[in-house]
């Protein structure tokens, strides 16, 4: 009866069949490549694991007896943390409206998105190195790298979030022939704040976390603390660190988490 | 007064929204404009204060050319120009007071913007206009809170906190429900009175725009080609209006009729 066809097969991800073949044969032949020259000593690797076991063994357990160094370097990397997203945040507002489409002229535009893409593009550990090296070992190196890391997110989220406004407003502010800062507090940061307010403590939270990372290449904090315990074997102590590292991050995160659920 | 003349606006390469087109506005006269969508009602109304930049012609607003204007002066004489939006383009999260107020930021210092500090004669002049539409109890409410008609009676004290000499309403009710619609369009109407304001108002509902307004403006692809007291406004000039083959407008031999 019906001249209709029973049967229908999703069309393939590439149209092509020569092509499509191609790319998978390509695909699972380098794989097998990759796989097979890899220098995988496994001598090496049996050694490994049992040093691991040896670390591990020395690690348990835990030991808490210097836990004066450890909070010294916890506070630490509290002040970093602290000091970071402040100047970070304080930083990202500005160049948040350089970098967003519908508010800045077209040449401050990319000049805004050039220095979010510059400061998104280095790993805060790759960052942390150049700071260590232009101002030497310690806390300072750790704020100004966070710093960076704070703008290339705080700054990209919030430009993105000026981009999304109602523009009405800023119409209307316009229209009354407002100069242009005045625009910018009327029209503009109600509408990005609560936006704002949330970043802040996310990159808090953020950066509480990065600086125990970035003071493991001497960027000071509770990162370089860790550093030293790893270098003088005190496995126990290493462990007893990371420990808390772990708590502090877990109790910021739900801090965190809900402050910002408190204000969406 | 107001008098326009010879405005054209075109956006890229496209047919032109405005079309050669010539308006004067005097006294206190409260004018609509009506239309279809697409008549280029809008953008006559943002070329007025800028907001729309016209491609060619001439703006007149009690001898201050408009179009030439840049920077400062056209803050200057945009201060001069009140208006009236459909979506009322309320900032949400600030204060009623605040909103109305921000109708005066074109005449006080960004810094005395920033921390709230509007001179005495603003707050009491605020006080009394929000008195007048029936807002003066939302002055610490935030704006999100009100209702349509309230929302729009604070952008109409917005727009007369500028003391303009002209207010401009761009389709000012099509949020609202007919009742409320009908109160703005009287407010709007009594304050013309009231203040010796012209207003212009564009408008979808002809049968407002004949009780409410002492003149009515009719506007075809760019074109105005009505222009008489609302009693004139008969069935054959609606159908010029509204009716009819948009191909034959386009081809430009309608110019005569304006």
């Amino acid at each position: 009866m019906s001249q209709h066809p029973d049967t229908w097969r999703k069309p393939p991800f590439i149209a092509n069949p020569l092509l499509r073949w191609a790319v998978y044969l390509g695909a699972l032949a380098y794989f097998g490549w990759v796989a097979a020259t890899m220098p995988i000593d496994w001598a090496r690797v049996a050694q490994g694991i049992e040093r691991a076991g040896r670390i591990f063994g020395g690690a348990f357990p835990p030991s808490f007896e210097r836990s004066g160094l450890l909070i010294d370097g916890f506070l630490e990397s509290l002040k970093i943390a602290i000091l970071a997203t402040v100047g970070g945040v304080a930083l990202s507002i500005p160049i948040a409206f350089m970098a967003a489409r519908n508010v800045a002229p077209l040449p401050v535009f990319y000049f805004g998105r050039a220095i979010i893409i510059i400061a998104r593009s280095f790993h805060p550990v790759i960052v942390a190195i150049i700071f260590v090296k232009a101002v030497g070992f310690g806390p300072f190196a750790g704020v100004l790298t966070l710093v960076v890391y704070s703008i290339g997110f705080v700054a990209k989220m919030l430009a993105e979030r000026i981009e999304e406004i109602d523009f009405g407003q800023v119409e209307a502010m316009r229209a009354a022939g407002a100069p242009y800062l005045s625009t910018l507090v009327y029209a503009i940061f109600p509408q990005i704040m609560p936006r704002q307010i949330g970043l802040t403590i996310y990159q808090l939270d953020s950066n509480l976390r990065a600086s125990a990372v970035v003071g493991i290449v001497g960027a000071g904090g509770i990162g370089a603390t860790l550093a030293n315990a790893f270098g003088r074997y005190d496995y126990d102590f290493a462990l007893a660190i990371t420990i808390v590292i772990v708590g502090v991050i877990l109790v910021s995160e739900a801090i965190s988490g809900q402050i910002r659920k408190r204000i969406a | 007064m107001l008098k326009i003349t010879d405005l054209v606006k075109s956006y890229g390469s496209g047919a032109p929204v405005l079309k050669n087109l010539d308006l004067t506005i005097e006294g206190e006269s409260v004018v609509s404009i009506i239309g279809s969508s697409g008549a280029g009602k809008s953008t006559l109304l943002r070329c007025i204060n800028r907001l729309v930049e016209p491609t060619s012609g001439s703006i007149v607003l009690n001898g201050t050319e408009l179009t030439a204007l840049r920077g400062r002066q056209l803050r200057a004489a945009r201060r001069k120009i009140g208006m009236v939006f459909q979506g009322f383009n309320l900032v949400d999260r600030l204060t009623v007071m605040e909103n109305v107020q921000s109708g005066r930021l074109g005449y006080i210092s960004t810094w005395a913007a920033i921390m709230r500090r509007y001179p005495k004669e603003d707050i009491r002049r605020a006080y009394e206009l929000m008195e007048r539409v029936g807002i003066a109890q939302y002055a610490n409410t935030r704006a999100d809170q009100l209702s349509g008609g309230e929302r729009q009676r604070v952008g109409v004290v917005r727009a007369l906190m500028q003391d303009p000499e002209i207010l401009l309403a761009d389709e000012p009710t099509a949020s609202l429900d007919p009742k409320t619609s009908e109160q703005i369009m009287g407010l709007l109407r009594d304050l013309a009175g009231e203040l010796k304001l012209p207003v212009l108002i564009n408008i979808h509902n002809v049968t407002e725009a004949k009780e409410y307004t002492d003149r009515i403006v009719g506007m075809r692809f760019g074109r105005i080609i009505f222009d008489d007291l609302p009693s004139a406004l008969d069935e054959e000039a609606m159908e010029r209006i509204y009716s009819g083959s948009p191909h034959a407008d386009r081809g430009g031999d309608l110019r005569e009729a304006s």
